[in-house]
């Protein structure tokens, strides 16, 4: 007993001075980061963009505006979740996603103001929201990445449905969770019907067994390492590990499949402003920067934003050097089409992938 | 116990370790009402998830939770569960006997080497051998990297056991006849049996709660496909419904575990039998027993820092703007320390309670506490987000205040383990003493109470800090916007595939953990091991 007492004297001591740190930590610390400059005006972004870009983007809007912006970063599925749950208490002013879905979701559950018709002009209508509600910023198109020392180009497969064939069995990986794969689903069930597009995904499922991964970067990184022999992503996925791991370390090859095969399709990364927001002049105003030729060439530039997604506004073209967007021979499946996935995550859910 | 036949008004008989002298005192009104607020606040995102599972309605439940998925995800669960939990147990237990019973040269250094991996987040694990071969990935992956993050459960409780047992009885055995590894089976593991059990119990429960290094490694668990449902659709009712499922199999472990512990009894020859255990010499087995501890070391603690080494210099060369490992510390540090603090201090008024005025509920209600453990951190933030959005208009949704909570919340437990043992180690007599000379309550908590578990308050403010630090799962979904923790920073850039950048965040989160884990291995150290339940 008598041996603890320094110790406890000690301790007391430490914890009383972690304590009041931490009090003075609490007080300090949260209030300056949530109000943000008293100053300026300042709007919240809930971004499901990829970190580095939103980070590139944000900074050229901020000195071109004078408005800051305060980011809050997560998958956009539950973003967009979390704004109808918040409902017209959100505290968001715009949402970016990488894919259309999300933003149609929130467009059916009327949680969005109209995008200002400048705006919309500046990217080709396909892209854009059938009702206005959104603008198309960038786009990434679906293709293969195989290990060439695991399977040779020759027995890759050139259309989507080839995927759950047999002689497959061990060798593809898939991220069904991710939601870049629910608009293959989709255009797998447009073209094919429901019925067949379910024996496709028992297929895929079968021959994915011990290579389903959480997300496209697992695949990508995977199959660079030799984890699995080719898998289904989004082609700047590859750039993307290129650019990060160096290109002498990079093993993996890029596949495109046939020229309009369903697996073969264009995802648009878009972005909206809340109906519910108070800053609607200055949310309108990051719409407005993002699809501008100072935006695009943010993510023309893989130097500045490590994007490697294809600029689809203002006329820019991608400095990055992949397949021009203007030759890419897509699936030909609309906006409108692809919905907002719901019917692909209960198709998935039946194949039990979900 | 005995007194479940007894009938009304009849005496009872003091359970076996309460003291027969101690004469039950009336239960003041603060501690009471301080404990049941306490208990109230803990169950509340099991009452989240039971109003969900049935706005949801039956027939939705049961069409979620039959599905084909789910066969799946119990199959991968559990035979994971089984396995890392008897490799932990057979792995804690021989660490624990050569570093507290024999002569293995520098004992010392081994003992704090072995403890130190429970420091390193698991997903920090999985994120260093993830990043350095593809061999580890799924099932094997998901063992190789559990066993080595959650063995230090087994070890801490074995311990102390073996520190504290009674060792005439291996003398006996020995004196006997009985060879040397039959007395470790028949003698030393029956003695340690309770320990061995309790910290397989909280590997169970970690594996089920688990969330990062199961993403990282690509294996699917109810925890993990919990949190890409709520990812996909934000959808809270298939989340609830899994996780019913997953608090039903954690129902299971401890029903499990109770059922264990009831079978059989060690007989001790009481506390006083405890002196200086002659170690038993490791002769020839040295070596290799020696080369056991360094791989050991080698793959839990050498493998996830030498990669976030190896990552900092080879990883990309990219400046992307992040929040800075300074910002993300300062941030990660206070929230944990705040949240330290608050549970500590809630965890007070429950172990005097359950101490003090202990009664039949005690158990029950201190076992309870386990459920939280095996919450996921999500269930737990969704449930926090839905009460602040539902009923209190959106107050404190998205600040620190609330993500304090949750981490108060999910580690309650902790705390409680932490403030009990130094509780039940204090000697009731002193405060009768003080209160006979005319002290006043406050004047006796301040002056004597609190004095007397000073060391159980800090270490259950380390155990808090220490998982608070490492918290990944709420954090994600609570945290303020525009705000990062170490965890949540070193996440998106490994999802990224940054491991350039995501490695000094891995290495700063080692650094801050190491510290509260070493008080805590030193505090472990001197409990004697009654004193440790519900460990």
């Amino acid at each position: 007993m008598r041996r603890l007492y320094p110790c406890v004297r000690r301790w007391a001591v430490a914890a009383a001075g972690i304590l009041t740190a931490a009090a003075l930590a609490a007080c300090g610390g949260s209030p300056a980061s949530a109000s943000g400059p008293g100053s300026g005006l300042s709007i919240t972004l809930y971004n499901g963009q990829h970190v580095q870009t939103a980070e590139s983007m944000i900074s050229g809007f901020e000195r071109a505006t004078g408005i800051t912006v305060s980011v809050r970063n997560d998958d956009e599925d539950v973003l967009a979740d979390q704004i109808v749950t918040e409902g017209p208490g959100s505290p968001a002013d715009v949402i970016w996603t990488e894919n259309s879905p999300a933003l149609e979701y929130l467009q059916g559950k009327g949680l969005l103001a109209r995008v200002d018709a400048s705006t919309l002009a500046r990217t080709p209508a396909r892209y854009n929201s059938p009702d206005g509600d959104w603008v198309g910023v960038s786009a990434r198109v679906s293709v293969l990445t195989y290990d060439p020392r695991l399977i040779a180009r020759s027995q890759l497969p050139t259309s989507v449905l080839q995927l759950a064939s047999p002689r497959y069995r061990g060798k593809l990986a898939i991220a069904p969770a991710e939601t870049d794969f629910q608009p293959i689903v989709t255009a797998v069930m447009r073209r094919y019907g429901r019925a067949e597009a379910l024996r496709w995904l028992q297929g895929i499922k079968a021959n994915a067994a011990g290579h389903v991964y959480p997300d496209n970067e697992t695949i990508a990184d995977q199959v660079n390492r030799g984890g699995a022999a080719f898998g289904l992503i989004n082609q700047y996925y590859w750039y993307r590990m290129r650019a990060e791991i160096g290109a002498s370390k990079v093993h993996s090859q890029l596949a495109e499949l046939a020229p309009g095969d369903p697996g073969y399709v264009i995802d648009v990364s878009g972005a909206a402003v809340l109906k519910s927001s108070r800053h609607q002049a200055a949310a309108q105003k990051f719409l407005a920067y993002l699809v501008s030729k100072a935006g695009q060439e943010v993510i023309a530039n893989p130097a500045k934003s490590i994007s490697y997604e294809y600029p689809i506004a203002s006329g820019v073209t991608t400095l990055a050097p992949e397949t021009p967007f203007d030759q890419l021979r897509p699936y030909p499946i609309t906006i409108a089409e692809l919905g907002d996935g719901a019917a692909a995550i209960a198709l998935l859910r039946q194949a039990g992938l979900l | 116990m005995t007194a479940t036949q007894a009938p009304p008004g009849a005496r009872q008989r003091p359970a076996a370790g309460e003291t027969a002298g101690a004469r039950r005192a009336p239960v003041p009104c603060v501690l009471l009402g301080a404990a049941v607020a306490v208990a109230a606040v803990m169950l509340a995102p099991l009452a989240f998830l039971l109003i969900e599972a049935h706005g949801a309605g039956l027939a939705t439940l049961a069409g979620l939770i039959w599905r084909p998925l789910t066969a799946a995800l119990l199959w991968n669960t559990v035979r994971l569960m089984v396995v890392v939990t008897a490799l932990c147990a057979v792995i804690g237990t021989l660490a624990a006997w050569c570093v507290e019973r024999t002569d293995l040269p520098g004992r010392r250094v081994w003992a704090v080497l072995v403890v130190v991996p429970f420091a390193i987040p698991d997903f920090v694990v999985s994120f260093g051998w993830a990043s350095l071969t593809t061999w580890a990935q799924g099932f094997r992956g998901a063992v190789l990297v559990m066993t080595l993050a959650a063995y230090p459960l087994v070890y801490l409780p074995v311990a102390a056991s073996l520190r504290s047992a009674d060792p005439g009885q291996e003398e006996t055995a020995r004196s006997l006849g009985l060879g040397r590894v039959a007395t470790f089976l028949r003698v030393t593991v029956a003695q340690a049996r309770g320990a061995i059990l309790g910290g397989c119990v909280l590997v169970a429960l970690v594996l089920l709660a688990e969330y990062g290094a199961f993403e990282i490694l690509g294996y699917q668990t109810f925890t993990t496909e919990i949190f890409s449902e709520f990812q996909l659709s934000f959808n809270v009712p298939t989340a609830c419904a899994l996780s019913l499922v997953l608090i039903a199999l954690s129902v299971a472990v401890l029903g499990g575990d109770a059922a264990a512990r009831s079978r059989g009894r060690v007989v001790r020859t009481g506390p006083l039998a405890q002196r200086v255990i002659p170690r038993q010499r490791l002769g020839r087995a040295t070596g290799p027993v020696l080369a056991g501890f360094a791989a050991l070391t080698g793959l839990a603690l050498g493998v996830p820092v030498g990669a976030s080494i190896y990552w900092v210099f080879e990883g990309g060369a990219h400046a992307i703007a992040g929040v800075s490992v300074a910002d993300a510390g300062w941030h990660t540090a206070a929230y944990g320390a705040c949240a330290a603090a608050a549970a500590t201090l809630l965890a007070l008024p429950v172990a005097l309670l359950a101490v003090r005025h202990g009664s039949r509920t005690r158990r029950l209600r201190e076992r309870s506490t386990y459920l939280v453990l095996a919450m996921p951190g999500l269930v737990i933030a969704l449930a926090l987000s839905y009460f602040a959005e539902r009923y209190a208009h959106g107050l404190g949704y998205q600040t620190a205040p609330l993500l304090v909570a949750a981490y108060i919340i999910l580690f309650f437990p902790l705390a409680l383990v932490g403030v009990r043992a130094s509780v039940a180690r204090a000697p009731a007599a002193l405060e009768e003493a003080a209160a006979s000379l005319g002290q006043r309550r406050l004047t006796l908590l301040c002056r004597v109470t609190l004095p007397l578990v000073a060391p159980g308050l800090a270490a259950a403010f380390c155990l808090v800090f220490l998982a608070a630090v490492t918290e990944l799962t709420a954090t994600l979904i609570l945290i303020p916007t525009g705000v990062q923790t170490l965890a949540t920073q070193f996440w998106a850039y490994q999802q990224n595939l940054s491991y350039g950048q995501a490695a000094p965040f891995a290495l700063v989160i080692i650094a801050i953990a190491a510290v509260p884990s070493y008080v805590l291995g030193r505090y472990f150290d001197r409990l004697p091991a009654g004193a440790k339940r519900p460990l």
